[in-house]
């Protein structure tokens, strides 16, 4: 369908150590990943990152931030530095020296995984950031392998019993006024103007919520007005459009690091959704929001403008009848089922035009996507409850309503805003979604197997491939990797070799697998790979 | 689909019907009765795996900044 990936900054908590350092004990897992792939391959399935190609200030609309004037949280293109004494705080200097670093004697704070994912540090949580996917299916199975990587990380923390344990969960925000983030990218041509993309996603922005807002305990950033709402983000947001991502959240996020051929593409970067547990609701985030930009490049999104959107989007988040409706530009009041309808028309207008979504001759997802979309925005629009088996912020409140109903407890009692939290616990024993899924009270999309093999595998159809196996296969000869590189060191070449792979869909399995088959070692890989008239920028 | 062309809002008019007799069947929605009957079940199983001392719980979980 189109190229796309996620990331999942995870919240981070240690309760038998309050107070612990979150850059550090996010060090610690890092670190704990590497210590479990370097026992599952020989030679070591963890690499570093390459930060040449990260333009964090670049801003689509057309120019670049003077760094001075960067909130210092901008500055993604820098490795995070953690000086000594950090480091034996959250480490004792004892384990700092057996393996609490590398050979370099530097805490690995990022890494590019044999399923083509980064795991790293990003300010204070661990972020996995999914190899990139072509269909909303792949994209919820590698981003459901992320947090089985999440969970490895956390059991073999918890094994070391001189050091606290460290819970991760796969939320938005802590409920007294901080959020983090869950980003989606999907790529696009550079040639659709900015000004449409921004017109074109702004109202499905503001609605995108009812299928796929996680739930949140808690009115307001700090939660101090009880109640309950769609999104665990939309509090959060306080711009219209805007290159950052850690202070006056925008709706539309402008940065403009493509991580490919610049001239060519784009990386729409979106911040405003929710992580997502369920899978349903995050297939249907990823599908539908890639529809709706293949609308924008055809130049049929619904012509509809939401008036005073960040508003709207709050209002919408607020209103968990979903009958609350916003005011369009043209006078009309609409609610966000009926702006999702708008979107649904139109997207599936356009896909029946282009022939995506025949079922036989089709592209093998659009339809999917249609049909989902359809039969959650029914059930939506019908029986609300109904839904609690596939749209996690229906299926969160019909828990926390089981509570109320039961116990008669308020909004503001804290056993809710346990289980709001206990919901994205990533481990299945003691994450509420898990214990939901494991009574099939939740739906699947993607079998566990293909899950569990995405911890490992990387997807066949773009460059993570090929960066994937680059790791897992010559992992001691590769001294780095990005989205749009891979830097070899083979013994006998004598300087690095820096193969750029600034094409999302070349360095496929078709293209590359069988070289990678016919060569157990780099050297004679890379002789080929080079050699065979076929440069490394076709890699 | 029949079921539901009643409850479409007017954005829907202009849909052309098509009939798509090998359309995947779509995730499964709550079956209702037996979600109401397996409640009191869910929140025992659920009671025992909450994390003790929710108050304390809940205050203690403080984030810094994220994207």
């Amino acid at each position: 369908m189109r190229v796309m990936g996620s990331e999942t900054e995870y919240g981070i908590h240690a309760p038998s150590a309050p107070g612990a350092n979150a850059t550090m004990m996010s060090a610690r897992i890092i670190q704990a990943y590497a210590t479990v792939t370097r026992q599952r391959a020989a030679g070591g399935a963890e690499t570093r990152w390459d930060y040449t190609d990260e333009e964090p200030l670049h801003d689509a609309r057309g120019w670049t931030l003077d760094r001075a004037a960067a909130d210092p949280s901008q500055l993604t293109d820098q490795p995070p530095v953690l000086d000594a004494e950090a480091v034996a705080l959250a480490y004792g200097r004892q384990e700092l020296e057996l393996d609490g670093a590398d050979e370099s004697g530097s805490l690995l704070m990022n890494m590019v995984l044999g399923n083509g994912a980064r795991l790293y540090v990003d300010h204070a949580h661990p972020e996995y950031s999914s190899p990139e996917v072509t269909n909303p299916r792949d994209a919820v199975a590698w981003d459901a392998a992320g947090d089985l990587v999440a969970l490895a990380t956390v059991r073999k923390v918890a094994a070391d019993t001189s050091l606290p344990p460290i819970n991760l969960y796969k939320n938005n925000t802590d409920n007294k006024s901080v959020s983090y983030g869950s980003h989606e990218n999907y790529l696009m041509p550079r040639s659709v103007p900015f000004g449409d993309i921004i017109r074109g996603l702004t109202p499905f922005f503001v609605s995108r919520q009812a299928i796929c807002g996680a739930g949140r305990v808690g009115l307001g950033q700090d939660s101090s007005t009880p109640g309950y709402q769609i999104s665990q983000r939309a509090d959060f947001f306080e711009a219209e459009v805007g290159l950052e991502t850690t202070i006056r959240r925008p709706i539309i996020n402008t940065r403009d690091e493509p991580h490919a051929t610049a001239d060519k593409y784009r990386r729409l970067h979106v911040i405003i959704g929710d992580a997502n547990l369920s899978q349903v609701s995050n297939y249907l985030k990823f599908g539908t929001t890639a529809m709706v930009l293949s609308l924008i490049e055809a130049g049929q999104a619904p012509k509809i403008e939401v008036h005073e959107p960040v508003q709207a989007l709050q209002a919408v988040s607020h209103d968990t009848t979903l009958t609350a409706t916003v005011r369009l530009i043209d006078g009309r009041r609409v609610t966000a089922l009926d702006l999702q309808w708008m979107y649904y028309e139109a997207a599936s207008k356009l896909a029946q035009e282009t022939g995506v979504s025949d079922s036989v001759t089709g592209d093998g997802h659009t339809h999917g996507v249609l049909s989902q979309w359809e039969s959650t925005l029914t059930t939506l629009g019908t029986d609300l409850d109904a839904a609690a088996s596939s749209v996690e912020w229906v299926a969160k409140k019909s828990l926390l309503e089981g509570y109320r109903n039961r116990d008669g407890l308020a909004w503001d009692d804290a056993r809710l805003g346990l289980v709001d939290l206990q919901w994205a616990d990533i481990r299945p024993e003691k994450g509420l979604y898990y214990r939901l899924l494991s009574r099939d009270r939740m739906a699947r999309i993607v079998d566990d197997g293909d899950i569990a093999r995405a911890v490992s595998e990387p997807p066949s159809d773009t460059r993570a491939y090929f960066r994937g196996r680059c790791v897992t296969k010559y992992g001691k000869d590769v001294v780095g990797a990005s989205w749009d590189s891979v830097i070899f060191d083979v013994p006998g070449l004598g300087k690095l070799q820096r193969v750029p792979t600034r094409e999302p869909l070349r360095g496929t399995r078709s293209l590359t697998g069988a070289l990678f088959d016919r060569h157990p070692e780099a050297g004679p890989f890379l002789a080929e790979l080079m050699g065979q008239g076929q440069p490394p920028a076709k890699a | 689909m029949a079921a539901q062309e009643q409850q479409q809002p007017q954005s829907r008019e202009t849909e052309t019907e098509v009939d798509l007799p090998e359309a995947p069947p779509a995730a499964p929605e709550a079956k209702a009765s037996e979600a109401t009957q397996g409640v009191d079940d869910l929140l025992d199983e659920i009671d025992g795996v909450l994390e003790s001392n929710a108050e304390e719980f809940v205050r203690a979980f403080v984030q810094k900044g994220g994207q």
